[in-house]
Formats: structure tokens, C-alpha cells, sequence
């Protein structure tokens, strides 16, 4: 089934009747070339670009609960491709190209708006950090703009520039940047797979890792036991749980972080918009709800919800930055499960055993990572080689010490991120 | 969330920061596996855990905090220096 505008036009015209379901609900076999534990959007996308690039097509993506369920079904949608070091900047920018060809790769609407993002400065330094970023950002070949405070008047003029005690002093632009229908990226992954020959099987908990002599032989799940030759964890948020059962101790901590959203508003703020001196940040749906989130609640928690204080935070943030939401009626929230890694990024790694492949860490940050770190796992599952674009994504680093990716400049130590 | 400090009593967890894992410190001083373990990584349970907090905005104290990290519940709250980290 492929969408278009005649297709819209043709079901509308017959009552809709015409629409089948998207991915097949597949029965595990016993035998697969690769097996992917985790079917979200990292997991689907990793099985997508398993069949599109490799050709590989005789995958099982496991799923213990619904497709999408997870981080990829509750976060904030923004994509964007501002990181600063080598390492993350080749690779987000990777991922960024990646979406902006994905709606038409895969013949699916996921609400791709590029918007722009404005990260906001509030005194000189901060000033100085913007501009070298965004110059780190024009030299990976993304785009930048250092806006100053009249420019930015004209594009948000409802921001409160006179706070007295953090004033605006400009802003960090990327115009490529904006937000994604979440959902959308799993299901337009899912059906894209599926069509290739995938299996996608939810309900299907992982209860075990089989291991002989050093190498991956399959899984034991609540479906029965399932063969594979390699064997992708691609299961951020419980990455610590699945790891354990081959038998290894990850450099993961698992954070809550919260997200917001309000009822339904005509549309007011056209951008994302990042508060530089607290922790907010904040689009509106298509819908028109504000989506708005903060920072982690600061303390290791699988409880997939959070405390009063961070949400005051938050909200205080907010009115700080912006006084016109504080009429707007907050409609629910909710917490996210984070796989925090010391450094605050992620890992896309041989795991150390035969066949096993480990992607993990993605802490706040894994919605804009979709597509690319699917597409570099995908290569790094079929060549054995890292993907050029994420060589930086090293298990061992914290061991070394060789080729931390600490951008936030704290230290690579895990109440830090 | 509240702590109760042995010290202080019960307080709001903004009084607190969070060291994280309370795990066991290597012996020797010189860098090893041992030292990496310590420094990354984690068991990280969904389920009973032991972290270090420090009752930053009152006694002082190091605390180690038995809770758990699916429902937040706190079991116990005991003195780092009598309970060993």
C-alpha cells in the first residue's frame, strides 16, 4: 500500500474503506540472520536500513510490548543537528540528511517541519559559546545564524527581553532544524521494514541471551526460544536489563526526564525555543498544544514519571522566558525512561562478544538520532566497521579515556549529564 | 520525594544532591579495570538500589539511601560514615 494524494482522494470518495493495516503482525520463526531486541524507532530504523542498504532481510525485531512504545512515542519531536563536538557533529548532521529525505524514502508522513531552532543567550560568554558553536555547526556543513536582539524581536516578539535578571542578548539559529510527529518515525519505519521482508513481533519479552564459546547463538523469549547469528540490543531505556543477561555491566544509569504539554492553542510560537538559563525548552504541536520539557530529575529512577520540584522548574523557567503561556492550562506530563552514559553520549558498538552489537546511551537526546544511528547500526551489524559517520560512538572510551564526547564540558562522571 | 535524614529528619529531596551508586572504592590508587568499574559502570536495577546523597542544604551528611527506583519508594536512609559506602 503506498500513499498518495490520488489515494487520499480515492478512499475519501469511497468511505475509506480501502486502508489496510501498515505492518504485518508477525509469528517468530526459529531462525533469523539477525535478530534486533527493541522495537522502537532505533530498533526499527536499524532493521529498516538492515533491508534497504544491506539487503538483509531475514530479521526479527523483538518487541515486549507495543511497537513505539517507548522513548520514541514520549519526547519532545525536536531534530536538530547543533552539536559542537567531532564525533556527535558528523554524525547528528548524518542524521539530519537523513530526515530530510525521509518522508519520501519512506512514502510516509511524519510531519517533518523545519521550523528552526533558536537556543537563546543571555550574557556575553554565553554569547561567545553560541558563536563557536555555530561555527563548529558551519564547518560540519550545517547551517547557523547568530541572531542579535532586534532580529530575534522580529521573529519571537513575545519573549520578555527586559528580564531583569537574565535579559536576552541574541540568539544561536538552525533553520533546519524543527520537530517530527513521533509516532509517524516508528510506524513509517515499521511499515518500510515490514515491506522488506522484516518480522515485526511484539509481546515478545527477551528472557535470556544464548552465548556459547564466546559468541551469540539466539534468544529465549516468552514466545520460545529464537536462533540468530547476530544479535543487535537496541533497547535505550533498559539497556542495563538486557545487557545483563550476556553477562555484561554497562556505563549506563537510568534518569527520568519530564515533558509537558498544554491544551490546544492557535498557533503562537512558530520555532523551537531553548531558554539558555534554565532548563526549558518549547514548540508547538500541529495540534496546538505547547510541548515543553526540562532536564532530568537528577536521580537514577525507572519510574517513568517525576518529581514536583523539576516540573516547578520548569514552569518557572517558562514564565521566565515567556510570561504569554501562563494563562495556557497544563494537560498532562509525563517522564521518560533515560539512558544516561557518563559522558551524555551515546554508544553504537561491537559489545565484545561474537555477534552481539550494542546501542545504547542516547541519555536526553535520541529522537533526532532515529535515522542515523538505525542507518549506522544497520552498517555496523552487516560490514563489522563502524559507519563513518559514528566512529566516535565507542564503548571502551570511558576505559581509555580516549575520545570522550563530554559536550556539555562537566566531565565524564554520571550525575554530571 | 523526602529523605529522612538520620540527622535532620524528614526533608524535602531539594535539600539533597545526588552522588549516585553507592559503590565500593578500589584499594589502590593506580588507574585498572578496577577503577574504570568504579568510575562507569553500573548495575543500574529497575527495582531495590543503594545510592550516596548528600544532605547538602543541612547537616551535611553523607547518606546512603536504599529505594526503589520503579516506585520510589525509600526503604532506608542510614549514615554513610557508620553505614560503609
Amino acid at each position: 500500500m503506498r500513499f498518495s494524494g490520488l489515494r487520499v482522494l480515492k478512499e475519501g470518495l469511497t468511505g475509506n474503506t480501502g486502508w489496510q493495516a501498515h505492518w504485518r503482525d508477525a509469528a517468530p520463526k526459529s531462525d533469523y540472520d539477525v535478530v534486533i531486541i527493541g522495537g522502537g524507532g532505533h530498533g526499527l530504523s536499524t532493521a529498516y536500513y538492515l533491508a534497504r542498504d544491506h539487503g538483509i532481510t531475514n530479521v526479527a525485531v523483538l518487541e515486549k510490548g507495543y511497537l513505539g512504545g517507548g522513548n520514541v512515542g514520549r519526547n519532545t519531536t525536536i531534530v536538530r543537528a547543533n552539536y559542537f563536538l567531532p564525533g556527535n557533529s558528523e554524525f547528528y548532521s548524518h542524521s539530519l540528511k537523513l530526515w530530510e529525505g525521509l518522508e519520501e524514502d519512506l512514502n510516509y508522513n511524519v510531519m517533518h517541519s523545519q521550523r528552526g531552532q533558536i537556543v537563546l543567550f543571555h550574557s556575553d560568554g554565553q554569547r561567545d559559546a553560541a558563536a563557536r558553536r555555530g561555527n563548529a555547526m558551519r564547518n560540519q556543513g550545517d547551517d547557523a545564524e547568530l541572531l542579535s536582539v532586534a532580529e530575534l524581536k522580529r521573529m519571537v516578539p513575545y519573549l520578555d527581553y527586559e528580564q531583569a535578571r537574565f535579559p536576552i542578548y541574541g540568539g544561536l539559529l538552525q533553520r533546519r532544524a524543527g520537530t517530527a510527529r513521533h509516532d509517524a518515525v516508528a510506524w513509517g519505519y515499521a511499515r518500510g521494514a515490514s515491506d522488506r521482508g522484516v518480522d515485526l513481533i511484539q509481546n515478545c519479552e527477551v528472557t535470556g541471551i544464548d552465548i556459547e564459546n564466546g559468541r551469540v547463538r539466539g534468544v529465549q523469549t516468552t514466545r520460545g526460544a529464537i536462533r540468530a547469528r547476530k544479535l543487535a540490543v537496541v533497547v535505550a531505556g533498559r539497556s542495563s536489563q538486557v545487557a545483563a543477561m550476556a553477562g555484561m555491566r554497562l556505563p549506563i544509569e537510568s534518569h527520568v526526564l519530564q515533558a509537558f504539554v498544554t491544551e490546544g492553542l492557535k498557533p503562537c510560537i512558530d520555532h523551537v525555543i531553548s531558554f539558555g538559563m534554565g532548563h526549558f525548552y518549547i514548540s508547538q504541536s500541529d495540534k496546538g498544544g505547547l510541548v515543553f520539557g526540562g532536564d532530568l530529575d537528577m536521580y537514577a529512577s525507572y519510574a517513568a514519571r517525576g518529581n514536583l520540584p523539576l516540573a516547578e522548574h520548569v514552569m518557572e523557567a517558562g514564565m521566565t522566558l515567556m510570561p504569554m503561556i501562563g494563562n495556557a492550562r497544563v494537560l498532562r506530563s509525563w517522564g521518560g525512561i533515560m539512558d544516561m552514559s557518563p559522558d551524555g553520549s551515546p554508544v553504537i558498538d561491537h559489545a565484545g562478544i561474537d555477534g552481539l552489537y550494542l546501542n545504547c546511551g542516547w541519555c536526553y537526546g535520541g529522537f533526532k538520532a532515529v535515522p542515523g544511528s538505525g542507518n549506522a547500526m544497520a552498517h555496523l551489524i552487516a560490514t563489522d566497521r563502524l559507519h563513518p559517520a559514528a566512529t566516535g560512538f565507542r564503548l571502551d572510551r570511558f576505559r581509555t579515556g580516549r575520545g570522550l564526547m563530554d559536550e556539555e564540558g562537566t566531565g565524564a562522571q554520571h550525575n554530571l549529564h | 520525594m523526602r529523605l529522612g535524614c538520620p540527622v535532620c529528619g524528614e526533608r524535602d529531596r531539594r535539600e539533597f544532591y545526588y552522588q549516585g551508586a553507592a559503590v565500593a572504592r578500589p584499594e589502590g590508587d593506580a588507574w585498572g579495570l578496577d577503577w574504570d568499574d568504579y568510575l562507569h559502570n553500573r548495575d543500574n536495577p529497575a527495582g531495590v538500589t543503594r545510592d550516596l546523597w548528600q544532605h547538602e542544604q543541612g547537616c551535611g551528611a553523607w547518606l546512603i539511601v536504599t529505594r526503589d527506583t520503579v516506585s520510589h519508594e525509600v526503604l532506608d536512609v542510614a549514615l554513610a560514615a557508620e553505614a560503609g559506602a
